[in-house]
Formats: C-alpha cells, sequence, structure tokens
C-alpha cells in the first residue's frame, strides 16, 4: 500500500509545516515582541543588545500631557464610535435576519466597502464632503469616520449570532402576548447582547488604532495614535516605545474579552 | 429569529424603521462622499479656492505626468507582491490551522487575529526599527558576527514596504483560506490518496482548486489595501519609493490640490474594482470572511 | 380541577389559502373546528397541515381567505394579539430564563402582578405534574421535562385554543404514547379548543375527537376516528389510515347508500358508497384486512382466490392472496389457521365493512 512508503515522507511533510508555521507566526509576532521588548529598554535607541532595562520610559509617558490627552481623546472616540456602530450594526442585522428584501446582498456590500477599500479612499471623501457641506474638522468628524467602518464590524457579529438564535424563539415570544419591541427586549436582546459586545469591542479597537481616516479628519485635537505619528516624524523618542505597548495592550485585553464573549455565548446554546 | 418572516400584508413598517437610520448613514456620510470625492477629479484648482466648473485639466495632468504613471504601475506592483508573498506565507498557517488543530481553534485563531487588532502604525514603525542601519536586526547581525557591516539597503527601499506590508496584512489572507481548507472534509482527500494521489498531487488537484475562493478574497484585501497605502512608504521607503497613496495624501494635504487627488483616486479605484469583478466572476463573494 | 378553565372557542377557515412563491402550501381550505373539541390535523410532510396551523396562530399570512376565531376575523391580528397558545415542535423554552420564568411569560406580558404570577407558575407546574423544577433552566431538563413545561407555558395563559405542532415527535415511545392519554384528558379538564398536527395516524386515532386527513394542501375527509377508519372516502385516507385493501371495480347497481360492485376478477360484492356515484362507474372498494374472511370451503358469491403468501405476525397469520387485481389481497386469520401457499380459497367480507369510492388524484375543492 502507498501508506507505508510515504511514511517517511509523510513525517518529513508534517515537519515541513510545522516548521514553515513556527517561522510564520515568528513573522506574526517579531515586531510586536520587539516593541515590548525595547519599552523596557534604558536606552536611547533601539540596538542589540540591551544594555539595561527600565520602566522608565512607561513614566515619561503616562506623565506626557499630550500623550495623555491623546489617550483620553482615544478613548472617548472609540467608545462614541463603538456606541454609534453597535446602534446602527444592530438595526441592520435585525434588518438581515428577519427580513427577506431586495438589495440584501448590496447592504451588506455597502456596509463592508469603508473597511475593504483602502482608508485613504474613505478619509479623502469624507474631506472632500464634510469641506463642500461646511462641515468644520473636529472630534466628531473623526468619530463619524470610524463609526463608518466599525459598522460591518458589529453587524458581522450580530448577524451571525442571530443565525444561531432558534426561529421560533421570537415566535413564542409573540404566541404568548409579546409586541414585537417587548419580544425584542425580553427575548432576542439578551441572547444576542454577547454578539453585540464583542463586536463593539473589536469596533472600539479600531478605532483606537486607527490612524489614516483619523489623518484626513481630525480638528485640533489629537489621539494617541495621531500623537504617536507626529513623533515618529519629528524622530525618534524611546517613550513611543512604551505608548505603542500601551495601545498593544488595550488591543490584547479587548480582543481577549471578545473572544471568549463569543465562545462562551457558543457553547451555551 | 424572526416573529414573521413574510411581508404582513404590505405592512412593510418595521422593517422601513429598522434600516432607514442605518441606510441614512451609510448614504450621507459614505456613498454621497465617494460622488462628492468623484466629482471633485472634474474641478480644477484657481488657488487657493476649488473652480467648480467642470474640466478634464485633471485627467490631462494625469496622462501627461509621467510620474504619476510611474508610481501608479509601482504600486501595482507593489501590490501584486505583497499579495504573493502574503499568499505564500498564509497557506501553511492556513492549512496548519485547518487540518492539523483540533482542540483549542480558538486559541490558535486568536493568535492570528491579535497582531491585526494591534496598532498598524506601531507594527510599520516596528519594522523602521527592526530594519535599520543602528536598527535591530543589523546590531543583531553584527553581534552574531554573521556581518561586519550593517546591510543599509532594507531600510528607506521598496524591500522594507515590501516586508512591512506583507507583515501588516498577513492576517487578512490567513482568515479566508483558513475558512475554506476548514470546509474541505477529510474523505476527499483520503479518496484522492485512494486513487493514486500523494499529497503533493492531492494538494495540487483537490485543495488548491477548492482553496480559490479564499485565495481571491484574501488576495483581493491584499491587493486593494496595498494600493491605497501611504504609512508604510511614507516611513519606510525612500524617495524614490513613493506609491500613489502618497501622492494622493500629498494633493489633499500640502500640494492643497485637493481635484487633482481625487483624479488620482481614480486609476486606484478602477483596478481595485476590475480585480473585485474579476474575482466576483471566479466566485469568491461566497463567504469566506469568517 | 372539575370545571374547565377556559371557554374554548370555535375556529372558522374559510377557504384558506397559502402561497410561498410558486409553491402552493394550502389550497382554499375550509375547515370549522367546534368549541372545545380535540382536533388533528393528520398527512405526510409538506401535506399543509403545519402552515395551516402556523396560520391559526398568526406565524403565517393567508394569502387569500379569511380565519375566524369565535366568531372574530383575526386575519389582521398578529400573533401577540390572537386568544391563541401554541406549544412548538422543539418546544421554544427561552434559554436564558429559568422554567418560572418561562412559564411565567405570558403573564407578564399581560402585565399581572407578580404575585399572582408566582400562584399561577406554581399551578401550571402542578397540572403538568412538574412542581419541583422551576428555578432550573431548560436546558437541564430532560425532553420530556421540556415538553411539559411548553405545555405549562401556553395553558397558563387559560387560552380558547391551543395550537400543538406535533409537540410529541421528539420522545421516546413509552413517554409519548402516555403523553398522548395526557393531552386528550388535559382537553377535557382545561376546555379549550385543542388543533394539534401529526403525521402519525395511530395518535391522532387515539387523541382526537376529530380528523382532519390533509394531502397536498387539501383536507380530504373529516370525521371521527370512527368514521375515518372505517369509513375512508379516498385511496389516499384509506391507505394512509391503517392498511387497507383496494379492489378495482365497475358499479353494478345503487339502493340508497350501499352499492353491488363489481370486481376486476368477476366476483360481486357489497359495499357502502357515498352519494354521486351512479351505476357502471369506475371504482375501489376497501376493506381492511381485519374484516376479511377466508375460507377453503367453496361457496357461491365470494371472491375466488389462491393463497401466495403466508405472514406469521405472532398474533394473527396475514395472508396474502392472489384474486385477480393488480394488488394482493392483505387478509388477517387466527394464528392457529392451517393455509398453505397456493391453497385454493375464497374470500368474503361483510358489506357493512366495506367502503366504495372514485379513484381520485385530488380532491374537490369542499
Amino acid at each position: 500500500m502507498i501508506a507505508v512508503s510515504a511514511q517517511p515522507r509523510r513525517s518529513l511533510g508534517r515537519t515541513a509545516l510545522n516548521a514553515s508555521v513556527c517561522l510564520v507566526f515568528l513573522f506574526l509576532y517579531l515586531p510586536l515582541a520587539v516593541i515590548v521588548l525595547y519599552s523596557f529598554s534604558a536606552e536611547k535607541v533601539n540596538v542589540w543588545p540591551i544594555g539595561s532595562y527600565t520602566t522608565h520610559w512607561y513614566h515619561v509617558m503616562w506623565h506626557d500631557p499630550e500623550v495623555r490627552k491623546g489617550i483620553m481623546l482615544s478613548v472617548r472616540i472609540g467608545l462614541s464610535a463603538a456606541g454609534l456602530a453597535i446602534l446602527l450594526g444592530t438595526l441592520t442585522a435585525l434588518a438581515i435576519d428577519r427580513y427577506a428584501f431586495r438589495g440584501k446582498a448590496l447592504l451588506r456590500f455597502c456596509a463592508v466597502l469603508p473597511i475593504t477599500l483602502p482608508g485613504i479612499v474613505t478619509g479623502v471623501a469624507m474631506l472632500s464632503f464634510f469641506s463642500v457641506t461646511g462641515f468644520e474638522l473636529s472630534n466628531r468628524t473623526i468619530i463619524i469616520g470610524h463609526t463608518t467602518f466599525c459598522i460591518t464590524l458589529v453587524l458581522n457579529s450580530v448577524v451571525a449570532r442571530l443565525a444561531q438564535i432558534p426561529r421560533n424563539l421570537g415566535e413564542a415570544a409573540a404566541d404568548l402576548g409579546a409586541s414585537p419591541l417587548r419580544a425584542f427586549w425580553t427575548v432576542t436582546f439578551p441572547l444576542t447582547l454577547p454578539a453585540i459586545i464583542a463586536g463593539g469591542l473589536l469596533a472600539f479597537t479600531l478605532s483606537f488604532d486607527e490612524i489614516v481616516v483619523t489623518l484626513f479628519l481630525k480638528g485640533r485635537d489629537a489621539t494617541l495614535p495621531l500623537v504617536i505619528w507626529a513623533r515618529l516624524r519629528r524622530g525618534f523618542s524611546p517613550d513611543i516605545n512604551a505608548a505603542a505597548c500601551m495601545i498593544v495592550g488595550v488591543s490584547f485585553i479587548a480582543v481577549m474579552i471578545a473572544t471568549v464573549i463569543t465562545r462562551s455565548s457558543r457553547s451555551a446554546q | 429569529m424572526s416573529t414573521a418572516r413574510v411581508a404582513l400584508r404590505s405592512n412593510r413598517r418595521p422593517l422601513l424603521l429598522l434600516l432607514i437610520l442605518p441606510v441614512a448613514w451609510m448614504t450621507v456620510f459614505y456613498l454621497i462622499p465617494i460622488g462628492v470625492l468623484l466629482t471633485h477629479a472634474l474641478f480644477s484648482v484657481k488657488y487657493p479656492k476649488i473652480d467648480h466648473h467642470l474640466t478634464l485639466v485633471n485627467f490631462q495632468t494625469f496622462v501627461d505626468t509621467e510620474l504619476y504613471i510611474r508610481v501608479l504601475v509601482r504600486t501595482v506592483v507593489m501590490a501584486v507582491g505583497v499579495t504573493l508573498c502574503d499568499l505564500l506565507l498564509a497557506f501553511p498557517v492556513a492549512f496548519w490551522l485547518a487540518r492539523r488543530v483540533r482542540r483549542n481553534r480558538e486559541i490558535a485563531l486568536f493568535l492570528v487575529i491579535f497582531p491585526l487588532w494591534s496598532s498598524y502604525l506601531i507594527r510599520i514603525f516596528a519594522w523602521k526599527t527592526l530594519l535599520g542601519t543602528s536598527g535591530i536586526l543589523n546590531s543583531f547581525l553584527q553581534w552574531a558576527h554573521v556581518t561586519n557591516a550593517p546591510i543599509s539597503f532594507l531600510l528607506y527601499s521598496k524591500w522594507s514596504i515590501l516586508i512591512a506590508l506583507t507583515h501588516i496584512w498577513l492576517p487578512f489572507m490567513i482568515l479566508p483560506l483558513y475558512t475554506v481548507l476548514d470546509r474541505i472534509p477529510e474523505s476527499l482527500l483520503e479518496a484522492a490518496n485512494d486513487l493514486g494521489a500523494g499529497s503533493v498531487a492531492a494538494f495540487r488537484t483537490v485543495v488548491l482548486p477548492l482553496a480559490k475562493p479564499g485565495i481571491v478574497a484574501g488576495g483581493l484585501t491584499t491587493f486593494s489595501l496595498t494600493m491605497g497605502d501611504y504609512i508604510a512608504p511614507t516611513l519606510l521607503g525612500g524617495p524614490g519609493d513613493q506609491m500613489i497613496g502618497k501622492l494622493i495624501a500629498d494633493q489633499f494635504g500640502v500640494a492643497n490640490n485637493w481635484p487633482l487627488g481625487a483624479m488620482l483616486i481614480i486609476p486606484v479605484l478602477l483596478i481595485i474594482s476590475t480585480i473585485l469583478l474579476l474575482a466576483n466572476r471566479a466566485g469568491a463573494m461566497e463567504r469566506t470572511a469568517g | 380541577m372539575t370545571a374547565p378553565i377556559s371557554v374554548g372557542a370555535a375556529i372558522e377557515l374559510a377557504d384558506v389559502r397559502k402561497q410561498f412563491g410558486a409553491v402552493v402550501a394550502v389550497n382554499g381550505i375550509d375547515l370549522n373546528i367546534r368549541p372545545g373539541e380535540f382536533l388533528t390535523l393528520l398527512g405526510p410532510s409538506g401535506c399543509g397541515k403545519t402552515t395551516t396551523l402556523r396560520m391559526i396562530g398568526g406565524f403565517e399570512w393567508p394569502s387569500s381567505g379569511s380565519i375566524r376565531i369565535a366568531g372574530a376575523d383575526v386575519s389582521q391580528l398578529p400573533p401577540h394579539k390572537r386568544p391563541v397558545n401554541t406549544v412548538f415542535q422543539q418546544y421554544a423554552l427561552f434559554p436564558h430564563m429559568s422554567v418560572a420564568k418561562n412559564v411565567g411569560y405570558g403573564l407578564r406580558m399581560a402585565r399581572l402582578p407578580g404575585r399572582e404570577i408566582n400562584e399561577r407558575v406554581a399551578e401550571a407546574l402542578e397540572m403538568v405534574r412538574l412542581p419541583n423544577v422551576a428555578d432550573r433552566n431548560p436546558g437541564e431538563l430532560s425532553g420530556g421535562q421540556q415538553q411539559r413545561v411548553a405545555l405549562a407555558r401556553a395553558l397558563i395563559n387559560r387560552p380558547s385554543v391551543l395550537l400543538l405542532d406535533e409537540p410529541l415527535g421528539a420522545l421516546d415511545l413509552k413517554l409519548r404514547k402516555a403523553m398522548q392519554l395526557e393531552l386528550k384528558q388535559l382537553n377535557r379538564e382545561v376546555g379549550a379548543t385543542f388543533v394539534y398536527v401529526t403525521h402519525d395516524q395511530e395518535e391522532a386515532l387515539t387523541m382526537s375527537d376529530r380528523i382532519a386527513v390533509m394531502s397536498r394542501g387539501a383536507i380530504w375527509q373529516i370525521g371521527s376516528p370512527a368514521e375515518i377508519y372505517e369509513r375512508p372516502a379516498s385511496r389516499f385516507v384509506a391507505d394512509f389510515i391503517g392498511q387497507s385493501n383496494l379492489l378495482e371495480g365497475v358499479v353494478e347497481q345503487v339502493v340508497e347508500a350501499s352499492a353491488l360492485i363489481r370486481l376486476a376478477g368477476g366476483a360481486i360484492v357489497g359495499a357502502a358508497i357515498s352519494d354521486g356515484i351512479g351505476a357502471h362507474e369506475d371504482v375501489l372498494v376497501s376493506v381492511r384486512p381485519e374484516n376479511v374472511f377466508v375460507s377453503e370451503q367453496p361457496s357461491e358469491g365470494g371472491i375466488k382466490g389462491r393463497v401466495a403468501d403466508v405472514v406469521y405476525l405472532g398474533a394473527y397469520l396475514r395472508l396474502l392472496l392472489d384474486v385477480g387485481q393488480a394488488r394482493l389481497l392483505a387478509a388477517n386469520v387466527p394464528a392457529g389457521s392451517s393455509f398453505v401457499s397456493g391453497a385454493e380459497v375464497v374470500v368474503t367480507f361483510p358489506a357493512s365493512k366495506a367502503v366504495a369510492f372514485r379513484d381520485q388524484e385530488a380532491v374537490d375543492t369542499m
């Protein structure tokens, strides 16, 4: 049989696969590891080997007023964008799940467009729109921009979850006297909440980190990525590593929570 | 879940109520802006204002300026390059995830997804740190006595852009590939083996064709995002490595020639749309994004 | 509980039709369900019984026709406004609520005070004999227990109409049989009109006051279990309920409600016949195996035949007889009988146990 003579070849193939996977993961995480590592480096430049380690840069970053303001603004914008995305995404998800209508595919396509097309397209399109309509650029325009490409994140998450909920639960609620609004609130919403939260967390993370669209739509204030970007253009300063790590840390926690929520809600069904 | 998944005797009111806000938002804040942007290509600049008379002068400028064409071509080549590299790197991981990981798949998926969410700007900046002449890679290589002098061609060249963008978009390629590969039942490969195909032939004749929608979906994303990127060339590229994204950004920034910028976007959109249509034909519009 | 707790409502469906795109699921049916009765919609899958039930409940809207409950037209009413409650096929218990919260849901929607809700929930759980599960989650219960919770959740609202969509399908046989009797008893106790959907004809015969046999979107016959069983009016019903022999023949003579029919093999038999069928018409004569007598004694009258096969079925023997028809005639004979393959026999059956009808492919609209 072929199987026997293929044994050594198969294990060779397997080793090759595992090795390449390891290399790719290395490639994937190397930059992140580097940033984290050097945020603790006492050197003023990023050289190898690292002379001594310190948490000094975290202090510097934390007490830097520009960075602090940036963090505050990023959080505010992230929460606003995520909130709006949750509202719009959930409404769309409910429509898609419950009703058959023409243009459904078009709707989903439009929702995903802001994320599929390069950020520069979204950025300059909105910029020209705001300028033509006389809308002043400010934090509000940033929020509008972020919300627009965050909608699809919530949409996909909620639609997937709604598809898992048995259709007859809504019918049972109606059968027992619940108006559509009350049925949503007492049955659909509690069961969909994990997906809404997960989608919202992903939206927040994306917004927190966003740079391209933000650059075009910003007013006077700077988000954290904008602060980092400005500093990068000026030249390198070591506390940037620490600021970068902060972003990575926030993302890690948010995505972790989103994953856990999705996983547990899926197994609870 | 639904209460009544049918038109309620032409009472579509609930549906309208649900959709009115999102559709209004997308129309006002995305579709109309795209329209506004595209019409800007037909205006011109009478410094410092925009002259709203329709004109084709930007098209003329675009066609006449050799630089723009060159940069556009360079961008397309880079996009293709990044896509191919990503394909090469993504395939083993997607394959491993789909067919070798049994338990704790969510953890493995998380490990793939997480870099995606952890700051695009930072990761590009990290490559700067890694690849510079006094950067980490060089320091490490000299410290390990592999080289004597710093390798300078890596940073501020098209190589650093290629490496960085390949790295950034990699999860976007892994995920759709994983999704399609996951769907291939093991029994198909067993049947191929049974009929005499070795691993390589089975891969070529069974796995690859079935993975096509995933390849196309991932490739589309990677290609599209690279076409428009300008952060990477700005931070990591040399003066001769400009990509069209940077040119467009400049027109909306310092050069203050929005109509020209809008004109430059059009070929980008056209190229991306063409690929999208071809991809649609190739059936990639099945749901491959997880 | 001696007095019924709710007043059953009459349900009238008038020329109700439901179309999904190009598919006609329900093809203009008329149905009058009496107050308090236990009516079963019986038929194979795809016959339209579930769609009909859902239209009564308000989960589907008729493409045309009207539905009245207790005299009032409910065609425009959404489910939450109808005096109807449903026991769903997979129970549809809310996974994020305890049993008590599930059962009390309808009362909460009616905004009853909390204390009354708690009392009635306890009562309802007693009624379905599940007094101790109030605080458990539906996922922790067995299939049979979930089924009863679904029942309690529906009945607690004292509906005039209870709809049951194949609720016993997921239960094992013994439990199913026990629940069938319980449901029948509940119908008496509670007083509500029960409309039950099933494809299991034994279940229908056990539980129902009347059965409406459906196929391909139409009601083929409606009547008491005895009527349906003993007097099927069409090939479909005769075949679907129990087992039946169908003999081809031509009507010789009609006398009031009976007729003499000449069978394809030449013999003449008597059978009951419905109005409208006259002499010289082609008919099918339906008679059940247990009503067929087989004898080796030659006799005048009776159908001549030959034993083709003898099947041992424990409590009785089934003889398969060649009587010159397209199909073999099945006859049940006592276990000790000594028939052998190839034996020449004479087959008779009482005319009161036979029914003749036209061989129809589709039911006339009623």
